[in-house]
């Protein structure tokens, strides 16, 4: 079971608590009504599906109940690094603090 | 049998202390700290079981958790009979009961053997090739016959009678496996302060100095320091040393599964102890100290009763004091079987010969062996065992041929080498690696914060493994935030070392194919069978693997892999980095279902959720189903009459007079703030800033591709507060489905949500007589139709209590929806009903409901919608504001599929003869002679009796269905064509007058 850092209750819970919600960054158009069969379609429906660094919308359900963002890597299942919902998709990604740790 | 086995002087048990046991109905002596598999040694008996595929003899092969043949059943009582528990784990206790498995009609005569006989037949892979043809025969005809025939112990057939516990622990340094480095590693993390967890499979810590008796630390015997230590341990407050506990799973980020057995020692346990109990433990810092196993010699009929490890002899001999034979013999490739034949010398045992396939190995132990005068043979084989029930020779022949000597013996003691036990390291998705030089696999690159130390990690000798402990534990410790560290390390004053071996199949192993020289002794799976594999094509050592079930069986190949995996590489002829290793995967050993399940059993297996008025509905004799979690009562039965009689009655009462239906399990929730009404317009159809305080609409919530989600009553309590109700099934998704769009796209808006669903109690009153049961009881609201038309809302008291007043009606009847407080809810049932009798009324369930609804042509989503299914597809386009710029799904709506011709909408049907009923989920087709398969045109989604209207009802998704209306279609079915017409929805008062009657 994995841990994760929830970015509003500042503490890593198991996972147990938490439930997903899709893939992040992925913006709803204010003139949703106006767009074009190609956008909504890109907006609706299409996601990526990376071997390696995914963004994801995750809700900390059985907690403080707030939707937040995660980065996580596909191939390891560890999660990089989380952040508040709004906040820009960061640019830079922490080393990830358990890579090769040797005997 | 002779007590002249258990070796007087020799091994730790108090002979004081006798405990009375039976095997297959015999009654045999132990002692208290045996194990079932040394007390039955010591009565010698070896013969314990038959073999899984061949119903061969099996005796004791190990000491251990790695036991593959010495399975029993224990007997407890009539419910209590767990199979396939391994003799040498199994602890002794006055009074156990033990039976062998897989043999008929005795162990000693089983009619079964004839497999053994026919062994050509069923050799690797022949379930693939021999039960092929007919087809239809696998499942009615082979697979039942080989499930019998084959298989290990009887699943007990009573519900279990023990109660299992579960405990989550969070920890520093978490140390796996109670031998010498492991109880090193602990200490040194320990006497930082940090929090410690040990635990170790076995009853009493120490590992193999269990049996190594040239173990000396701090000045004691080895297996007597371990003690002191454990004791030191188990005193601070800051360690928690479990015994009899099996680390059985890895998991991400330090999550190990362990179990730990409590009460299976026990002769009488007592009801307040858990039988198991599951540890989930979350460890900042693993120190895996999981040993080695030691691996038997590849010959011919080295499955025979009395051919056991060199270890484990001497775990028997040093450990239980009990001698595994009276005349032994030894096959070895490397010098720890040597230690073995000493010990046993030693205490009084004759060591018939040792063969060693080694050529002229020199060391110590060897010297010491020859110094006591045991015949030593090198460079030369054991090629066959002889016995059948129990070995009684060993045929020996130099390794490249020549003459063979038979040598008489009642035990066998062997050792391959020893087996680095990886399983936990592996399951950590560590990468072992190849040592090619001790020919074994080590932990190579780690994937968490682990470290392996001991023989898990191939450190070669006590006083290596202790250094190697002690600097692992005080890392780990002041890895997980240690800042002191004061202990000292225990001094190696003596140790023995031994390492190599070899690999794969002995020249006793064949090449010659009726040669039975077992690699993997639980499945049977032969040296000849993976030659075979390889053979017939396999390449991949997972392919091998599935092809002769090596290493498939309850013991996870710990004895069988290595073995498998190096005849397999000879083979092929590739080295066996090449060939790699098969993954390991939890469980290590075996779990019990009742640990993993715990308390989660009978009601606690899911919450049960029962509204306010479940005890009155109860007393009345309702019948309840189950909705989601939810009890709710279905129909109230009075005497004599079945559900459809009850139904019946329900809903005419409820037209011609009235009905109570206790509605609390809709979901409700509250919206609130000043951007209440713009939240509303972005997450419902409809238009909400125009709606009234005091009025209700029924609101539709898309999800954003245009298909309903869900959809319930609002009612507009004030400018600022609304009150959704939502499905029974739903309220939890809707709730998650409007948190989302609050928090993350119109985070802009001041709205506040709650989940009001257990808040209030919910009693509908339907039918031309509601008014008058409900008036008297109210006070502050105006009930006349003038100042609570249909579709409003109130707020004011019933019987005393605050009340949500709601006009509206899911029966088409005049009809009130009661909200009040959970608390009062069975009071003010209570008072209804009271009322109610005065005016003929009764109480109706969820089938009544449903089939007044139906009749009225309301949908039920989730039922006649299927998230395929538009507002318009439903026929509840009026509800989607038309002028609206913005809601979640207004762009979905206008998808080409969606405003496309031809979609299936929502109708009713009504069969040509009125009192057949539709099946729910019929298919519907337009000619019933077309070829099969048809054309499916649409299906029935909800159908009911209904005695309302005299006749069956129903409602259908039907290909664009209403431009069909009084068509004729056809519903085929099993056992003949159904005819219907198409009709609209509305079976029932299709003017709606009686909403007001």
């Amino acid at each position: 079971m994995l841990l994760i850092r929830c970015p509003y209750c500042e503490e890593e819970r198991p996972e147990l608590e938490f439930r997903n919600a899709g893939e992040a960054h992925i913006a709803r158009s204010a003139n949703i009504s106006g767009e074009s069969d190609d956008d909504f379609e890109k907006f609706f429906f299409i996601r990526s599906n990376p071997k390696g660094i995914i963004y994801e919308r995750w809700r900390h359900m059985h907690g403080c109940a707030r939707f937040f963002n995660a980065v996580r890597d596909t191939v390891t299942d560890k999660f990089v690094m989380t952040y508040k919902a709004g906040e820009p998709k960061p640019s830079k990604l922490p080393k990830n603090s358990n890579e090769g740790v040797a005997k | 049998m002779s007590d002249a086995l258990r070796i007087s002087g020799a091994g730790r048990l108090s002979q004081a202390k006798s405990a009375r046991f039976t095997f297959d109905g015999q009654s045999y002596a132990g002692i208290e700290g045996d194990t079932l598999a040394s007390a039955l040694l010591a009565n010698g008996v070896h013969l314990v079981g038959r073999s899984f595929k061949y119903h061969r003899p099996r005796g004791i092969l190990s000491a251990g958790a790695e036991e593959p043949n010495a399975l029993v059943q224990i007997v407890r009582d009539d419910a209590r009979k767990t199979p396939n528990v391994r003799a040498t784990v199994q602890e002794l206790y006055d009074g156990l009961a033990a039976n062998s498995q897989n043999r008929w009609p005795s162990l000693s005569f089983d009619v079964g053997a004839v497999n053994d006989l026919a062994s050509p037949l069923f050799s690797a892979g022949f379930y693939y090739k021999t039960f092929m043809w007919p087809k239809a025969a696998w499942k009615s005809l082979y697979e039942p016959k080989i499930r019998e025939a084959a298989g290990l112990g009887v699943s007990p057939d009573k519900p279990d009678l023990d109660h299992y516990s579960s405990r989550y622990a969070h920890c520093d340094v978490l140390v796996l496996g109670g031998g010498a480095a492991g109880i090193v590693a602990a200490l040194a993390a320990a006497e930082t302060g940090v929090r410690v967890i040990l635990a170790d499979e076995q009853a009493s810590f120490g590992g193999s100095l269990r049996f190594e008796s040239g173990a000396k630390i701090d000045g004691q015997d080895g297996f007597a320091w371990a003690q002191v230590a454990i004791a030191k341990l188990s005193a601070m407050d800051n360690v928690r040393v479990l015994p009899r506990t099996t680390a059985f799973g890895y998991y991400a980020q330090n999550f190990i599964g362990l179990v730990e057995r409590v009460s299976d020692h026990l002769k009488a346990p007592g009801h307040d102890l858990p039988r198991e109990r599951l540890w989930q433990v979350r460890a900042k810092r693993v120190v895996l100290a999981s040993g080695a196993i030691e691996r038997h010699m590849v010959f011919a009929n080295n499955d025979r009763p009395g051919v056991m490890l060199a270890g484990a002899a001497r775990t028997f001999l040093n450990h239980y004091g009990v001698a595994v034979g009276r005349n032994v013999g030894v096959y070895t490739a490397n010098d720890s079987a040597y230690a073995a034949a000493i010990d046993l010398k030693k205490a009084g045992v004759s060591v018939a010969a040792i063969v060693d396939l080694r050529d002229n190995p020199t060391g110590p132990v060897i010297d010491e062996a020859r110094a006591l005068g045991i015949e030593i043979n090198f460079g030369r084989a054991v090629i066959r065992a002889g016995g059948k029930l129990r070995v009684s020779s060993m045929t020996v022949q130099p390794k490249n041929g020549g003459g063979e000597r038979t040598i008489p013996v009642d035990a066998i003691l062997m050792s391959a080498g020893w087996t680095p036990s990886v399983h936990l390291f592996s399951q950590s998705r560590g990468k072992v690696a190849f040592n090619d030089e001790t020919k074994r696999f080590v932990p190579g690159t780690y994937a968490q914060d682990c470290v392996s130390v001991g023989a898990c990690n191939g450190t070669d000798g006590l006083s290596a493994s202790v250094d190697e402990a002690y600097a692992a534990g005080a890392k780990a410790a002041k890895d997980a935030g240690a800042k002191t560290t004061n202990g000292t390390k225990p001094k190696v004053d003596a140790s023995e070392s031994w390492s190599r071996g070899m690999l794969g199949a002995a020249p006793g192993a064949g090449p010659d194919t009726t040669v039975k020289a077992f690699v993997d002794f639980q499945n049977d799976v032969t040296a000849k069978d993976i030659r075979q594999a390889v053979h017939e094509g396999m390449r991949s050592i997972e392919h091998v693997k599935r092809f002769t079930t090596n290493g498939m069986a309850t013991d996870q190949g710990k004895t069988s892999n290595m073995h498998g995996l190096a005849i397999a590489a000879e083979t092929l002829g590739k080295p066996i980095p090449e060939v790699g290793l098969t993954t390991f995967r939890a469980p290590y050993t075996p779990v019990t279902f009742g640990a993993i399940v715990s308390h989660a059993r009978g009601p606690l297996f899911d919450p049960t959720r029962k509204t306010a008025i479940h005890p009155w509905a109860e007393a009345q004799g309702a019948v309840f189903e189950d909705v989601g979690q939810w009890k709710r009562a279905w129909y109230f039965p009075k005497p004599g009459e079945n559900m459809h009689a009850a139904v019946d009655r329900e809903c005419v009462a409820v037209r011609n007079q009235a009905g109570l239906f206790d509605a609390s399990t809709l979901g409700k929730i509250e919206v609130v703030g000043p951007d209440a009404a713009k939240f509303m317009e972005l997450l419902y159809t409809n238009p909400w800033e125009k709606l009234e305080p005091g009025r209700c609409r029924y609101g539709i919530m898309l999800r954003e591709d245009g298909f309903i989600y869900d959809d319930g009553v609002v009612g507009r309590l004030a400018p600022d507060r609304f009150h959704v109700t939502t499905t029974t099934g739903g309220a939890p998704r809707v709730m998650n489905h409007m948190e989302d769009y609050l928090q993350t796209e119109f985070p802009h808006l001041n709205v506040w949500l709650t989940s009001i669903t257990e808040q209030w109690a919910v009693i509908a009153v339907q039918g031309p007589k509601s008014r008058d049961i409900i008036a008297p009881l109210v006070e502050g609201i105006d009930m006349s139709d003038e100042a609570l038309p249909h579709m409003s809302v109130r707020e004011g008291k019933i019987c005393g209590v605050p009340t949500r007043l709601f006009r509206m009606s899911f029966t088409g009847e005049r009809g009130f929806e009661v909200n009040v407080p959970a608390d009062h809810g069975q009071a003010v049932w209570e008072a209804l009903w009271a009322e109610g009798q005065k005016h003929g009324a009764t109480a109706y369930g969820t089938e009544a409901m449903h089939v007044l609804r139906a009749e009225k042509g309301y949908i039920i989503v989730g039922q006649d919608t299927d998230g395929t299914v538009t507002p318009n597809d439903a026929g509840l386009d009026w509800a989607v504001g038309k002028k609206k710029t913005d809601f979640v799904g207004i762009r979905g709506l206008k998808r080409p599929d969606l405003v496309a011709k031809g979609r299936k909408q929502l109708v009713g049907l009504k069969t040509k003869d009125p009192k057949v009923v539709l099946e729910e989920g019929a298919q519907i087709v337009e000619d019933p002679k077309q070829a099969i398969p048809m054309k499916m045109i649409g299906h029935v989604t909800s159908s009911y009796w209904s005695q309302n209207c005299g006749r069956s009802i129903a409602l259908a998704l039907v290909a664009g269905g209403r431009d069909r209306m009084g068509d004729t279609l056809y519903v085929p079915m099993p056992d003949g064509v159904i005819e219907v017409e198409v009709t609209g929805m509305v079976f029932f008062d299709e003017t709606g007058g009686r909403l007001n009657g």
